[in-house]
């Protein structure tokens, strides 16, 4: 079914800039807007240091992402491996050498900014197992050698953000790497398998748990029990929501976050204090826009002739889903609260850079979408 | 791509197709899920969350309310509010504690153990906390830490209200003071319970007391919004609270001044009353302190000076006060003896300084006697010889009762100052009840000259001297001004009416029903069976003061428009033996302790009376020495301010 004739990929730079999925970008952009008002609002309805460096951090990474873009798709393939190896240097760089910042060694001090490489290692995953996976033929998936190489490949990023200690990334990291394990079809009774293995373990890992991560599990399921001590954050989130009702309080009125009841505002709590502020209505537009994001990344997978763009652009859509799930899910008490930054509002400089990564290669595999890898 | 595999190939691609739309079937539920559970947040839930949101940031502050004043009759404060500057600092804005303290300690000049107290208190409270720094700076250490504010960041200089009393002592023992609240104030007042707050003064004493309630006024209430670490940012709402009602009082400040001068350097007690209207023209005890003392607690060297002092400055004499009245009470005597028909006023008696009774010698305070007596000499030159044989006639019963009538052995005041003592009118069932022994006949001529059980305080007295320089008609002592009053004119009216109902009872005896003891004139009805008896009396006195040989002569007034009559009293502090006796020491000879307490109770002016007093010296000596004097200079003032006394209440239109 796949052509033969051979496919020029000298695509003249109009070509290229035409095939740019113009309602991906659109997305981006408006949740860039959102962000950056939502980062106003953190700062009180002044232009301080989070939004300055907000605003900075997106428009220097949204133009990087366009550059990117129009990198040939092949690079990335090419680059996959070296790429996870470069993001697992730093992340054994960052414990080693990294920057201590709230009991947490997490960041590496770069002089220009203080890169977080668990963030890079969420993107760097799904690029090492799209490429991992473009050559396995589907027989040879279920293999017992060729399942240990990627299990390797997730294990040891985990650990090592585990032990920064970062609970939340190396959860999320984890997803990711197994969302595309599971579209490369791995057989569903090994997720089943390693599930029990997991559940059975669970007590002897919560064991080497942090104490107070221990409490924010604990917390999760009762978080009256101790209202000001570990239960506040989500108490607090769930006020500041609850509050907003249809229309919200309205922009830079919302007293839970302005009046600093919102831990992590800028943050993890980002979607807190917009929701706030927006109400209802707001939070289902920017779920809305979201979905619009996630299913455009779906299309442009489903439109790449390659199965290294498509492994991405799924794993990617599936990646920002968790991601976006995870967090509003967290700030709404239906999650523990485990740090999980919100794509493109959450104030962060790795994150942001991550993301636009991420869709940049996703851009990249729209306009090379015929693009074929061999 | 390759041909042969294009099989598995296409298998690969579908597996991947098929994974992924059935992944976005579960997006799609978990994304519906969170917006179901926005839905219930916010949309479902969303009164219950405004509720706690505002919970979260609203704080309510009430300030202390603005205590109601004090007036005088005509008009002037004499305990209002004023401004007060004081220093407080909110240790969470100071950077660095420690060198604001010294700076303010070298400003202020505080010593050091005060700025130890100070950094103890603040790590005792919450860094947001005001501390009180120094309740009452003069306004030369206000102006200075204002003009130093700029290097005492965290600093604030503030004007409140706090308590002014402008007569300072004159009128403590009236009013009171009052005082940071204590435990004590909050358990047994519900009101005072519910308006604390820090800072909070209620009355201690007297009327400030009293009318605790009346004065306390409501809190003003401020709205505002708090951060999550309790600090204000800013201020929403300010409800404005009410001040305490004004409690406008009888007294004239100008001859309350004068009681106080009066009495300077002594212990004693003085009352002067309307003695139509009952209304309390000056009251005061003395020694006195400066109740403005106690507005931000008195320290404790002062407190200690004032308790111990042996004049007892804390004790209202005036109404807790209780003394023999001595020679005071021989015009209830007499007129009780004239009342019960036990004696001609014509009577003779002869006294020789002393007569034996029952074996017992009974001494005349005049030593050679004062010859043969009549009844109104004797009350003139105050014989107590005269006065053993009309408690002799009359029995101690019947003086008792006509006592009792006058107002004696009840409280007076009772009402405003619950801590008034009622003194004793003893009678033989009174010993009985409260003793336990039967009573001795000569028991009964000391009570004749009162002495012995009979205690008054100098209130009663007064009240007692103005019931029967009235005509003997019951009046109703009050110290507030009561809108609903009938005036001095009013009453008079309605005491001869009462009168004459008398003179019909006798006619109709059976009106007497409760019909009639309904009627006003009831209320000020009269206490005696015999109208010329009072005027006996009342001339007795006359003489007693204005007749050669009267007790009080030496401080008569001739002028007749300041004209007054009065009695003199002089009681024992101690029984005096025989030997004493022969001495005939001067007061100043004896000491302190044991000298005879002054008394004198007078009205004026006598064509009109209006006026009646008590004077108590205490341990003053004669009363015609110590006390009389003092009436004397009272009176002048007393009449001369009556016109524009009269003036003020009909200009104000009010119905005293």
């Amino acid at each position: 079914m796949f052509q033969q004739f051979h496919y020029s990929n000298q695509l003249t730079f109009f070509q290229k800039l035409r095939s740019i999925d113009f309602i991906l970008l659109l997305c981006i952009l408006i949740i860039g807007f959102i962000s950056i008002f939502a980062m106003y609002s953190t700062d009180g309805g002044d232009v301080l240091y989070h939004t300055k460096n907000h605003i900075l951090r997106f428009f220097l990474f949204f133009s990087l992402m366009i550059v990117l873009s129009f990198v040939n798709i092949k690079f990335w393939h090419a680059t996959g491996y070296i790429f996870y190896l470069i993001v697992l240097l730093l992340l054994i760089g960052a414990s080693f050498y990294g920057v201590t910042a709230q009991g947490s060694q997490r960041w590496i001090n770069l002089y220009f900014i203080n890169l977080q490489p668990s963030e890079l290692m969420k993107i760097a995953i799904i690029v090492c197992f799209a490429k991992y996976y473009h050559r396995i033929q589907i027989n040879n998936v279920n293999k017992i050698t060729l399942l240990a190489i990627p299990m390797v490949i997730l294990i040891i990023p985990i650990f090592l953000v585990i032990a920064q200690p970062d609970l939340g990334t190396s959860i999320l990291i984890a997803l990711s790497g197994l969302m595309v394990l599971w579209l490369a079809g791995v057989n569903i009774k090994y997720f089943v398998y390693s599930s029990l293995v997991f559940i059975i373990s669970a007590p002897f890992v919560i064991s080497f748990l942090k104490p107070y991560q221990k409490l924010r599990i604990l917390t999760f399921f009762n978080p009256d029990k101790d209202p000001l001590g570990a239960g506040y954050q989500i108490i607090q989130s769930k006020i500041a929501v609850g509050s907003g009702g249809l229309f919200g309080k309205g922009f830079l009125k919302g007293t839970q976050g302005y009046l600093e009841f919102l831990p992590e505002k800028h943050t993890d709590f980002i979607f807190t204090l917009f929701s706030e502020e927006f109400g209802f209505i707001g939070s289902l537009i920017l779920l809305i826009i979201y979905a619009i994001m996630i299913f455009r990344i779906i299309r442009i997978g489903y439109q790449s002739r390659s199965f290294f763009g498509r492994l991405f652009c799924f794993g990617f859509a599936s990646a920002i889903f968790i991601y976006v799930s995870v967090n509003m899910c967290m700030v709404l008490g239906l999650l523990p609260i485990v740090g999980s930054p919100l794509p493109i509002m959450s104030y962060g400089g790795s994150s942001m850079l991550a993301t636009m990564i991420g869709f940049s290669i996703v851009m990249s595999s729209n306009i090379y979408q015929r693009q074929l890898i061999s | 791509m390759i041909n042969e595999g294009s099989n598995t190939v296409f298998r690969k691609l579908s597996t991947i197709n098929r994974r992924m739309f059935i992944f976005s079937l579960a997006k799609a539920a978990v994304f519906t899920g969170i917006v179901g559970r926005l839905f219930s947040l916010q949309i479902s839930d969303n009164k219950k969350y405004l509720t706690l949101s505002d919970k979260n940031r609203l704080r309510e502050s009430r300030l202390p309310p603005v205590r109601g004043k004090f007036l005088d009759y005509f008009g002037n404060t004499i305990a209002g509010n004023l401004e007060v500057y004081q220093l407080h600092v909110i240790p969470e804005q100071v950077e660095d504690f420690r060198y604001l303290m010294i700076r303010l300690r070298d400003i202020l000049g505080f010593d050091n153990t005060k700025l130890a107290k100070l950094i103890k208190k603040k790590n005792n409270q919450k860094p947001w906390e005001t501390l009180i720094v120094s309740e009452n700076l003069s306004w030369e250490e206000f102006s200075k830490i204002n003009y130093y504010l700029h290097d005492l960041a965290g600093a604030k200089p503030v004007i409140t209200i706090g308590r002014s009393y402008p007569y300072s002592e004159s009128y403590t023992h009236i009013l009171g003071y009052v005082a940071q609240v204590s435990r004590e104030d909050l358990n047994s007042s519900e009101t005072i319970k519910q308006r604390n707050v820090p800072g909070l003064r209620v009355g201690k004493s007297g009327l400030e007391k009293n009318f605790e309630k009346e004065l306390i006024g409501t809190n003003s209430i401020q709205r505002y919004e708090v951060n999550a670490y309790g600090k204000r940012i800013n201020q929403i709402d300010h409800v404005e609270g009410e001040e305490g009602k004004t409690i406008k009082l009888t007294v004239d400040s100008e001859i309350q001044k004068l009681t106080q001068e009066l009495l300077k350097d002594k212990a004693g007690s003085i009352s002067v009353m309307d003695i139509y209207t009952g209304e309390i023209i000056a009251m005061n005890s003395s020694p006195s302190f400066d109740p403005n003392l106690f507005l931000y607690g008195v320290d404790l060297q002062k407190w200690n000076e004032i308790k111990k002092d042996p004049l007892k400055p804390l004790l209202n004499k005036t109404l807790s006060g209780l003394y023999a009245p001595g020679s005071t009470i021989k015009p209830i005597v007499a007129l009780s003896a004239l009342e019960n028909d036990v004696l001609r006023t014509n009577m003779q008696v002869r006294c020789r300084g002393k007569v034996e009774m029952y074996g017992h010698t009974y001494h005349c305070w005049k030593e050679k006697g004062h010859g043969y007596m009549t009844l109104k000499n004797a009350i003139k030159q105050s014989c107590d010889i005269y006065f053993y044989e009309v408690a002799r006639l009359l029995g101690v019963d019947r003086l008792n009762e006509t006592a009792t009538k006058f107002g004696l052995g009840k409280k007076v005041l009772g009402k405003y100052f619950p801590n008034e003592k009622k003194g004793v009118v003893p009678s033989t069932e009174w010993k009985k009840k409260n003793i336990g022994q039967n009573w001795y006949l000569g028991e009964t001529f000391i009570t004749g000259i009162g002495q012995g059980y009979i205690q008054t305080n100098p209130l009663q007295l007064c009240l007692m001297t103005a019931q029967l320089a009235n005509g003997g008609y019951k009046i109703y002592p009050r110290i507030t001004i009561n809108k609903n009053q009938e005036s001095a004119e009013e009453i008079r009216k309605i005491m001869l009416q009462s009168r004459n109902e008398i003179k019909d009872r006798k006619d109709t005896l059976f009106n007497m029903t409760g019909d009639f003891l309904k009627r006003k004139s009831n209320l000020h009805r009269s206490l005696v069976r015999n109208p010329e008896n009072i005027k006996f009396v009342l001339d007795a006195m006359f003489r007693s003061t204005n007749e050669v040989y009267g007790t009080s002569y030496g401080s008569r007034i001739d002028d007749p428009k300041y004209q007054f009559a009065g009695k003199t009293g002089t009681s024992q502090v101690k029984r005096i033996t025989e030997e004493e006796r022969k001495l005939d020491l001067e007061t100043s000879q004896i000491p302190y302790k044991d000298r005879d307490h002054a008394w004198y109770v007078a009205f004026g002016p006598y064509k009109e009376p209006r006026y009646a007093l008590s004077v108590l010296v205490e341990h003053g000596g004669s009363g015609s020495k110590a006390a009389a004097p003092i009436a004397k200079k009272l009176f002048k003032l007393i009449i001369d301010r009556h016109e524009l006394r009269e003036k003020s209440t009909k200009q104000k239109g009010v119905k005293i």
